[in-house]
């Protein structure tokens, strides 16, 4: 299971501001957790489908599309950081 | 170092006494002060709400400390960061940098502030007349942060 946090603009977009997933088959990198994700539809796919910006972090660090994902990360998506 | 993520006001006077006390080869503080606009990308600002990342904040803006004393001659830094509801005129966000001179603690100050713009994990929403929006991040200051990688 990994945990997913969504903040500020995603979490109201998605109605959701977390959840518990487990680790789809094939699934390693953030950027096929993000096509698992973006394949819901809907707002999920708006959101995340690469026409808005998005940043995400893994383990609370800021993370890449190729940023290995390990069964107990916890996994953040959100927009562009506004803060200061 | 200490870096502190709150609801409440601060009193930068304090801050800067409570940094420095003690330390008599501080000969330079430097300060900034982020606050509230009541106008942003051409909309009144009526309140505002800041969002954060428990646990990622303190972890980047402590990182990003890390960086700048490993970058110039410092002896402390403090970041106080305001999140929930704010209004213009408010207070936001306080960097204070102790070190021998100035030129050292000007720098680190300012560094501080550029890379905690793009890396702390804080979102603001404004609400305005056109009702509440997510405040998108400025291209600016991707090149301000940018900028230190190329500057000693």
């Amino acid at each position: 299971m990994v945990t997913i946090i969504y903040f500020a603009r995603l979490r109201e977009a998605l109605g959701m501001s977390s959840e518990r997933l487990a680790l789809p088959q094939g699934v390693r990198d953030l950027d096929s957790l993000r096509a698992v994700l973006t394949a819901r539809g809907g707002a999920w796919a708006s959101e995340l489908a690469g026409s808005k910006p998005v940043r995400a972090a893994v383990n609370q660090d800021m993370a890449q599309g190729d940023t290995r994902i390990v069964d107990g990360d916890e996994i953040a998506f959100f927009p562009p950081v506004t803060g200061g | 170092m200490a870096v502190r993520v709150q609801t409440e006001d601060f009193d930068a006077g304090r801050e800067i006494a409570a940094l420095r006390k003690g330390n008599a080869q501080a000969g330079a503080v430097a300060v900034f002060v982020g606050v509230v606009r009541e106008m942003n990308d051409g909309s009144a600002v009526a309140d505002m709400e800041l969002e954060h990342y428990p646990g990622m904040t303190e972890k980047a803006i402590t990182e990003i400390i890390d960086q700048a004393k490993g970058r110039w001659n410092i002896f402390d830094v403090l970041v106080v960061h305001r999140v929930g509801h704010l209004k213009p005129l408010d207070q936001i966000v306080l960097v204070v940098v102790t070190s021998a001179h100035r030129g050292d603690a000007f720098a680190a100050c300012e560094f501080v502030m550029d890379y905690l713009k793009t890396r702390a994990p804080f979102w603001k929403k404004e609400q305005t007349p056109e009702g509440s929006r997510w405040v998108e991040s400025r291209a600016s200051d991707d090149i301000a942060a940018e900028r230190w990688r190329s500057k000693g």
